[in-house]
């Protein structure tokens, strides 16, 4: 059949009957996620899901979605579209991945993560050797939430199953045949326009109309993560005052109760979640760091102040100075995931398996 | 209807007589959360699912890197299971933390802990019924599988038609088109409304900002209320059309297709933990669960046979065991216990979620003998292990709570046999009476049709909360939140409705520290595999001799009444589902080999 449920429906045609489509999506749920970043698309309204599959944007390529999460299309018929790419049959095409990718080989049988069958062996086929398979042959790699992009919380310290981020487990200096590092849409979950503004970009410089993407150290792009929490927090009058609470449910600056805004970067204070609404700190929940690579450990407890913060001080200039130094010195630790997310064929995160 | 299959999974594919048996699996399954693969052997003389087989690709090890961790972090841990629903878990965890800790939030937190999930509920049913569901009954689907349907569809006025306004079953059904139905794209929107009300409260969607245990930090003022409110009747308007609509479509199915009934049906076994709390009688006490629990505005309740068995949240919890069966685990028999008594002196099962160790151990799959990362949740009635399944949450819910007949806040109402939602005026619609009747049956259908009842069922539950937040921000109690301290050694739990059903968390402190935590969502209780009694699992049970209407042949065949039944029950894990025949007999171009063979 023709369209699938995300499948741009202009009516352009070509011999068969099919869709003429520009560039397909293919999105791989089956890292070891909740799914959070599929459904956090849904929620997008700059873009909508819809305004990119109808095409509702000038200058946008025909696209369609090949996506678990709305897709039309079910079993083998879905995974059809992940074969033809495997043959280099679907061309152009962006791999979105969600969810981290667990270390298959620290065990000797069984999978951790699976997305479809081997027809040799009818066993699963890991979601490492979909990657394995179809990475090369992407116009661009998107990790789309903290899982896939770092690790994030199923790779915290004591997991069982090595799990580890997409730049860990291709590399961080990989580049796609088309020259595009990999593309790092962190979040726990993603923000839901970062998400689909980052998509907007690709479907752009997949058509020709904007340079390459601009990224971070840490693969983010520029104009999404160059800020801190606490630059975007409407509660830094209060912390200008010195004026912190040690209670929940206060509108003051929420720091001393567990707040790491001040060395996260995340433009979600200043985006709101959904349309304007909601956030973290602005509505009163602490900043919990979700978008940083060394999520979630290097913020655990998350519930207690961040080191540095104890330091007394009603004056902001004192707790200003203070913030600043734990700024410098822990920008780079935070901003770095812990030791144990990588490749190889021993479990480097604690505990002890019992295979 | 109900079969337990006693032939082993994994033997041979039948030849002759028994070649009218054909394999047929869809791996992943779509328009789901998560990965699931359902593997069948259908005959397709007698148009009938002889077996059925759930399996999930996906491990993910919660309970073993909580371990250790400081039990503040578990509802920041635990949202995480979740995509769709993480805030439940958030809000069970912080359940069961108020518990070990002996905290209550002031009434206004727990309030607004009520909104958050009330907005949740109405956020996800919607999503999940329109676009993901009615995908399923939409006209391209329904045109592709049931074309004699179809032409019936245009030819059936819709009893409702003058308040909701599609003039036939066809055009309902076009309505729902992926994308292009008008009806599809507003419930695209509603969703996202609704998730600006769960933001008001709890932040961040799906991953709450704002839930601790002790209650919220979301600053409570006027301004929050209005904004909620305001867009809770601009849904309420909404549900006033969508309901009659929906029960246009479902009666419509009965009708065009004679015996639909037994399409998913399966024996009456429902679970309902209960939801939303009522903070004049919830003070979190374990000793006081059996009552408080009955005070939730959604009830409690084991439903067996149709009839309620209890409706103690202290039975509940003490009932439930957790069977290894078919999943790729070791057995913890032996074991530390870490809970051999509750806090009222019952004794505590060994295979009960306090006392579970979660050892995995990868493996092939093997339909003859292991075949998925789902443990099998069951209810010990005194006598048997009970495969309850929550029908994807509302079923259960609704006929939990008319049968107990407690719930009685005007807006909604329990008579015994059915639930009354009494909606108000809103801007074009006058008040209006909506009756969700418990149902004959248990199957497919009545799964989706209690979905739309339930999203007006929160949303009248959410206009009781709104009036009794205001009330107490009016009185000048702004509090939400109550201090706490963490104890050394305690235990905890929480029990709430997962949008799609049964959540509980077990919680026990050692040092400080998470000595063990178990969450039990409601997917492993409908996807569970068969047991170690060999009693299969709700969706396998369901699917498992159903009979098939849908009028492609064998190598056009869509599996759409399999899909229907395995939606049905709004599957949420990481899962997915591949098709293929068995007897080297390909369908599609490329196709997963028959995966219930031992290949040779
Ligand atoms: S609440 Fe957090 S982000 Fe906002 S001002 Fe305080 S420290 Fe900065
Ligand atoms: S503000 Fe902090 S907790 Fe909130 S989304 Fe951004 S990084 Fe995550």
């Amino acid at each position: 059949m023709a369209a699938d449920s995300a499948t741009t429906e202009r009516e352009d045609v070509d011999e068969h009957g099919q869709p003429e489509v520009d560039v397909h999506v293919l999105w791989i749920n089956a890292g070891l996620s909740c799914d959070g970043d599929s459904v956090a698309l849904t929620a997008a309204t700059q873009p909508t899901i819809e305004e990119i599959a109808l095409g509702a944007l000038p200058g946008l390529p025909r696209v369609q979605f090949h996506w678990p999460l709305i897709d039309y299309q079910v079993g083998d018929e879905f995974m059809d579209w992940f074969w033809k790419a495997d043959r280099g049959e679907l061309e152009p095409f962006v791999l979105v991945v969600e969810g981290s990718i667990p270390n298959e080989a620290i065990k000797s049988e069984g999978y951790w993560a699976a997305f479809g069958n081997d027809p040799e062996t009818g066993q699963p086929i890991t979601t490492s050797e979909w990657l394995d398979r179809l990475a090369p042959k992407a116009l661009a790699v998107l990790a789309a939430g903290t899982c896939a992009t770092y690790g994030g919380i199923h790779a915290m310290q004591g997991n069982p199953t090595g799990a580890m981020g997409v730049p860990d487990f291709l590399g961080w200096n990989w580049r796609s045949k088309a020259g595009i590092p990999i593309v790092c849409v962190p979040g726990c979950p993603t923000h839901p326009d970062n998400l689909s503004e980052t998509i907007l970009y690709l479907l752009y410089q997949a058509a020709g109309v904007a340079p390459m993407i601009p990224l971070d150290e840490s693969l983010r792009p520029l104009w999404l993560f160059g800020q801190t929490v606490h630059e975007g927090c409407d509660r830094a009058g209060y912390y200008e005052q010195g004026d912190f609470t040690t209670e929940y449910g206060s509108p003051k600056c929420l720091v001393k109760i567990g707040c790491w805004g001040p060395v996260v970067k995340c433009n979600v204070p200043k985006r709101g979640w959904i349309n304007g609404i909601g956030g973290c700190p602005n509505v009163g929940g602490i900043c919990i760091a979700c978008t940083m690579p060394g999520f979630p450990d290097k913020f655990m407890p998350f519930m207690d102040a961040p080191p540095g913060s104890t330091v007394s001080g009603a004056a902001s200039v004192t707790y200003g100075k203070a913030i600043r130094e734990l700024r410098n010195f822990t920008f780079k630790t935070v901003d770095e995931e812990p030791k144990w997310r990588k490749r190889g064929t021993k479990l480097l995160t604690g505990y002890k398996p019992p295979w | 209807m109900t079969r337990v299959s006693e032939a082993p999974v994994g033997g041979k594919a039948k030849k002759g007589g028994a070649g009218d048996l054909v394999e047929m699996a869809w791996d992943p399954i779509t328009r789901i959360v998560g990965s699931l693969g359902i593997y069948t052997k259908i005959n397709f003389k007698t148009k009938e699912v002889a077996e059925c087989y759930s399996t999930s690709s996906i491990f993910r090890g919660y309970s073993i890197f909580m371990k250790g961790k400081d039990p503040r972090d578990s509802h920041f841990i635990t949202s995480r299971i979740c995509g769709i629903c993480g805030d439940n878990h958030a809000t069970c965890s912080c359940y069961a933390q108020n518990m070990a800790y002996g905290v209550a939030p002031p009434h206004l937190g727990e309030w607004i802990v009520n909104l958050g999930e009330a907005a949740e509920y109405m956020f996800d049913h919607n999503i999940y019924q329109e676009n993901l569901v009615g995908v399923d009954f939409c006209e391209k689907m329904v045109r592709e599988t049931n074309p004699g349907v179809w032409e019936q569809a245009k030819r059936t006025e819709a009893p409702n038609a003058g308040i909701h306004g599609y003039r036939t079953i066809a055009d309902i059904m076009t309505s729902l088109n992926p994308f292009t139905g008008d009806f599809y794209r507003e419930a695209l929107h509603q969703s996202r409304v609704t998730r600006e009300m769960f933001c008001l409260m709890e932040g961040r969607h799906v991953h709450p900002s704002t839930l601790y245990p002790g209650g919220v930090g979301t600053v409570a003022t006027i301004q929050l209320f209005t904004d909620y409110l305001t867009r809770l009747m601009r849904y309420i308007e909404f549900m006033k059309t969508t309901v009659p609509m929906h029960d246009d479509l479902f009666d419509f199915f009965y009708e065009a297709l004679p015996g639909y009934e037994q399409v998913g049906l399966r024996r009456i076994l429902l679970g309902c933990w209960g939801s939303f709390q009522d903070p004049q009688h919830c003070d979190f006490k374990y000793e006081n669960m059996s009552d408080w629990g009955r005070k939730m505005f959604v009830t409690p309740g084991v439903i067996v046979d149709g009839e309620l068995v209890t409706t103690d949240l202290v039975d509940i919890n003490l009932g439930i065991r957790i069977l290894l069966g078919s999943s790729y685990y070791e057995d913890w028999a032996g074991g530390e216990k870490f809970v051999t008594r509750d806090p009222l002196g019952n004794p505590v099962d060994e295979r009960h979620p306090w006392n579970q160790h979660t050892i995995p151990k990868p493996q092939k799959r093997d339909f003859d003998a292991n075949y998925t990362w789902v443990m099998s949740p069951r209810w010990f009635d005194g006598k048997d292990n009970l495969a309850l399944d929550t029908g994807g949450g509302p079923i259960a819910r609704l006929w939990a709570t008319a049968r107990a007949n407690l719930v009685d806040i005007g807006y909604v109402k329990a008579t015994g046999d059915s639930v009354e939602i009494n909606l108000p005026k809103t801007m074009n619609l006058p008040e209006t009476k909506l009756e969700w009747k418990v149902p004959q049956w248990s199957n497919t259908i009545e799964r989706d049709r209690a979905r739309t009842y339930f999203q007006a069922y929160a949303a009248a539950c959410a206009l009781h909360f709104v009036e009794n937040a205001l009330n107490e921000v009016r009185s000048g109690n702004t509090k939400t939140w109550t201090p706490f301290e963490v104890p050394d050694e305690g235990i905890g739990c929480g029990f709430t409705e997962a949008v799609r059903g049964v959540l509980s968390h077990h919680l026990v402190i050692k040092d400080g520290k998470i000595a063990n935590y178990h969450p039990y969502p409601p997917t492993p209780w409908n996807a569970s595999p068969r047991d170690s009694y060999g009693t299969p699992g709700p969706y396998e049970d369901a699917v498992q001799g159903q009979p098939i209407f849908e009028e492609n042949p064998p190598d056009t065949f869509k599996g759409i009444d399999i899909m229907r039944t395995v939606r049905s029950f709004d599957p949420c894990l990481p899962c997915g589902v591949h098709m293929y025949l068995g007897n080297g007999k390909v369908v599609q171009k490329r196709h997963a080999p028959s995966m219930l063979n031992s290949p040779e």
